[in-house]
């Protein structure tokens, strides 16, 4: 698939420390008294794909809110290519090359997969105000649509109504709509959640083939699907950073074998 | 403008507030349990004074003809719940459209039985005097509305704090998810505020009766002021509607003594203030 | 023949029977009514914009509309303008503003919020044009409006003025489609249907709602004009809350995310109201009583009924015939 990484597009990146894609310093979170997350800090270079695993209740999720935007930290900064965002909403994180996948699906329900599709692809376009046109001139976006499509071999449910999609194919589009971002930073939340093995392992090769570049965070339970997407492992435990390093140091790591991976690997 | 202005109006204010209360109390709570917005509570309000005008006029005691009034409110109020409203109680904008079709319906039935012109209602006659102090004169009855809206205030705090209904309450408005996972009866306390709500605010009706009067369109004006409460107080919190329905209470008596063509606007500058500053109201939860 | 062929033959069907209709001897009376049916239609199409397409149930409308309204009369009575081109303009404007102001306070909330800080918008404007007597005329309104000449057209009698309004409701409604099938309109359906993923998209989910109602806005002002000049009055009634329901009752009635379903229930709430205030004295209770009726057994309104029903009876028949040896 053709998504071009837009090579002149790069006043973020020219400011960006050395290649570094998103930073994270210091992060804290707390409800109430609870302390869902402790003085977090990562740097993960661009190109770089990332896994975080840890028990449930870790934090994981508050740390991806906080990395998306839908949170604010107690405590601690977010940096994206070299910026500091920590007080940008999420929607001026996504213009800048964020996109994210929720671990519910959460699409448009009433809508078609080619418009679920369009919505994501037209979101940086000026088209998105064009109020005096009718969709049907804009047929570029629903052949690009198409294409994406095609990849996942979905093409056939082009026109359903996504309410109307298997579990496994509302899945596949859950993650579609934010490849079909051209996003920089992609961040996958449990993006074979529910799923049979058949299908985690199609979700599994689109993640793979995804071009060369885009810098992967994934939160994954399934362990066969991180061990096969990733080259790198952070392991939270109870709001901490507790492991972090190349995939096979952490996974040699006895420590962490045994309390957070079951020690079945 | 001298002390002896001020004090009027605050005095004014404060029976005025007081009254409010008797209306924003039932739909903050009915708000904060069920997800109703209960738009017919002030037509509740305006029955409740028909009723007990009907009664005085038949020679009923006031307090007897207003504790009538709003127990025949609350028997109105408990058929529409349980016949219709109770099935939408997660449904906010059907329950409202149909709480506005009844409050049509009601302010029709009212114009029906009663026709359109105003009527005064006199305050008790053991309270019909004024109390002078220096220069200052206010009704009596004015006193004794603040001091009986007070004590609803209190009974109510107090069943909300001490009584076990009170803790079910605050639990299902707290989260009626875990409220029902606990095993509590969550439509028994849902029947049992609406209920209250309707009889308090038809009592209001009588109790306030002297100060508004009844008249057909009564409920409509007092319909903002109830929900500026519940805005400036917070949706859903009896604190917020006790102190909400103070303060409104008290900018609608300065505001019409100094501006009175735009008093509405003056009561809508809390208001505005809070909702663009602090939308989950002085003492709500955000929504 | 296509769905879109079969479209295109009843809209044209009915159009030359709108415009025929007070050439074949309609009573004058009935005429008022389609008038008022055509303007209604136009305030009810903008709030289904809202309610329909961007997920907003906005309590206001009928300040929007009666913003529009107050405009023709404010503007003829004490600043005489009361050009067709100018007023018009002037009443989209005002009403614009008006939401401009009221999106600024109500969008801070979603939801029910929402619902509750526009019923107070609603209620504020209200309550100026109620107590503001020097500007407003009070609860006696402001009398006195003359419709205007459109161009070299004399449009003051009842039939010209029917089409005049009739020309709004057809544009109206042909901006208000293409608008919802436009780029723009996919982003305020994405916004209806889920936010939370637009704005991991990158819209600025604040940004399109503000901007649906405006333009919902517009079309608000637009009727509330057309309005002012039919009614030749305009007083508190025209925004009060009671209003708004009525207008919501409307998209509901007619079917909401339809636009075209809200011409049928501007017809019905029209007419009945017309109907039954003419035969007894207790139209608002039977109103009253529709509206419960609708809301409960009809939330998907009449275009989604009509087929109901005949399915039914169609089912039923066919239930008939299979019975019978």
């Amino acid at each position: 698939m053709i998504l071009p990484v837009s090579p002149s597009n790069g006043q973020d990146d020219m400011a960006a420390p050395a290649g570094v894609c998103l930073a994270l310093d210091g992060v804290s979170k707390r409800f109430g008294n609870v302390r869902v997350l402790e003085d977090v800090s990562l740097s993960i270079r661009t190109g770089e794909r990332c896994g975080i695993i840890g028990p449930n209740g870790a934090g994981k999720s508050t740390l991806f809110n906080i990395i998306a935007g839908e949170l604010p930290p107690t405590r601690g900064s977010v940096q994206f290519l070299g910026r500091d965002v920590t007080r940008l909403s999420t929607y001026a994180r996504a213009r800048r090359g964020m996109a994210r996948t929720f671990q519910t699906t959460t699409l448009f329900p009433r809508l078609t997969v080619v418009e679920n599709l369009v919505l994501a692809l037209q979101a940086h376009s000026a088209e998105r105000f064009q109020l005096l046109a009718p969709r049907s001139r804009f047929r570029a976006r629903d052949a690009e649509a198409c294409a994406l499509l095609e990849r996942v071999g979905l093409v056939g449910r082009a026109n359903a109504v996504v309410d109307t999609l298997g579990y496994g194919e509302k899945r596949q589009i859950e993650i579609l709509l934010a490849l079909a971002q051209r996003p920089k930073l992609l961040l996958l939340d449990e993006p074979t959640a529910g799923l049979a093995p058949g299908d985690a392992t199609l979700v599994t090769e689109m993640l793979k083939t995804e071009r060369e570049g885009v810098t992967m965070v994934l939160i994954e339970h399934d362990m066969g699907v991180v061990f096969d997407v990733v080259e790198r492992l952070t392991v939270l435990h109870n709001g901490r950073v507790v492991a972090d390093g190349p995939l096979d140091t952490i996974r040699g790591d006895a420590n962490v074998q045994e309390i957070y991976l079951g020690g079945k690997l | 403008m001298g002390i002896q202005f001020y004090v009027q109006n605050a005095l004014g204010g404060l029976a005025y507030g007081s009254l409010l209360f008797l209306i924003a109390s039932g739909l903050t709570l009915i708000f904060g349990l069920m997800r109703i917005i209960n738009l017919a509570q002030t037509a509740f309000y305006l029955l409740g004074a028909y009723i007990g005008l009907s009664l005085v006029g038949q020679g009923w005691n006031f307090w007897l003809a207003g504790l009538a009034g709003g127990v025949l409110t609350m028997a109105l109020g408990l058929a529409v719940y349980s016949a219709f409203l109770h099935r939408y109680h997660a449904d906010p904008l059907t329950s409202l459209l149909l709480t506005l079709g009844f409050a049509l319906i009601l302010d029709d039935g009212i114009l029906a039985r009663w026709g359109g012109d105003p009527h005064a209602i006199a305050p008790p006659a053991m309270l019909g005097g004024s109390i002078t102090v220096g220069s200052l004169v206010f009704p009596q009855y004015w006193l004794a509305l603040i001091g009986i809206s007070f004590l609803i205030a209190a009974i109510m705090f107090l069943s909300l704090q001490r009584t076990m209904l009170g803790v079910i309450i605050r639990a299902s408005v707290d989260d009626e998810e875990m409220a029902r996972g606990l095993g509590v009866d969550v439509n028994r306390a849902f029947y049992i505020v609406f209920a209250a709500g309707a009889l308090i605010a038809g009592l209001g009706g009588m109790l306030g009766g002297p100060i508004t009067s009844a008249y057909p369109g009564l409920d409509g004006e007092l319909l903002p002021l109830a929900f500026a409460v519940v805005i400036v107080g917070g949706m859903g919190s009896l604190t917020g509607a006790f102190v909400g329905s103070l303060l409104i209470g008290l900018v609608n008596a300065f505001g019409k003594a100094m501006f009175p063509e735009l008093s509405y606007f003056t009561i809508f500058v809390p208001v505005a203030l809070i909702m663009a500053f602090r939308p989950q109201g002085l003492f709500g939860r955000k929504l | 023949m296509s769905v879109r062929t079969r479209w295109a033959i009843a809209a044209a069907t009915g159009l030359i029977v709108a415009l025929l209709l007070p050439r074949l001897g309609v009573p004058t009376f009935y005429i008022s009514l389609l008038t008022q049916t055509w303007i209604f239609a136009i305030v009810a199409m903008s709030l289904d914009l809202l309610v329909g397409f961007t997920g907003l149930v906005n309590f206001s409308q009928a300040a929007l509309f009666g913003v529009g309204a107050y405009t023709v009369a404010i503007g003829a009575t004490r600043f005489h303008i009361t050009g067709f081109a100018e007023v018009i303009v002037l009443g989209i404007v005002a009403a614009v503003l008006t939401a401009a102001l009221f999106g600024l306070v109500a969008l801070r909330s979603e939801g029910v919020g929402f619902i509750i800080m526009t019923i107070a918008l609603n209620e504020i404007v209200w309550g100026l044009a109620y107590q503001w007597v020097s500007v407003s005329g009070g609860d006696n309104g402001i009398t006195g409006i003359v419709r205007p000449h459109v161009g070299p057209f004399d449009v003051s009698a009842n039939t010209g003025y029917y089409y005049v309004c009739l020309a709004f409701f057809v544009l109206a409604l042909a901006l208000l489609l293409i608008v919802v099938r436009s780029p723009f309109g996919l982003v305020l359906k994405g916004v209806r249907e889920t936010p939370r993923r637009m704005l991991a998209l990158g819209y600025n989910v604040w940004l399109y709602r503000y901007l649906a109602l405006m333009l919902s806005a517009g079309f608000a002002g637009m009727a509330g004009v057309l309005f002012a000049w039919y009614n030749q009055f305009v007083g508190p009634v025209t925004l009060s809350l009671d209003q708004t329901t009525q207008i919501l009752i409307m998209v509901i009635l007619g079917g909401i995310g339809t636009l075209y379903g809200q011409l049928f229930g501007a017809f019905v709430v029209v007419f009945l109201s017309n109907e039954l205030s003419a035969v007894t004295q207790r139209w608002e209770m039977i109103l009253g009583l529709v509206y419960f009726a609708v809301v409960m057994y009809a939330p998907g309104g009449l275009v989604a009924l009509v087929p109901r029903l005949w399915a039914r009876l169609r089912g039923r028949r066919a239930a008939l015939a299979t019975e019978e040896p």
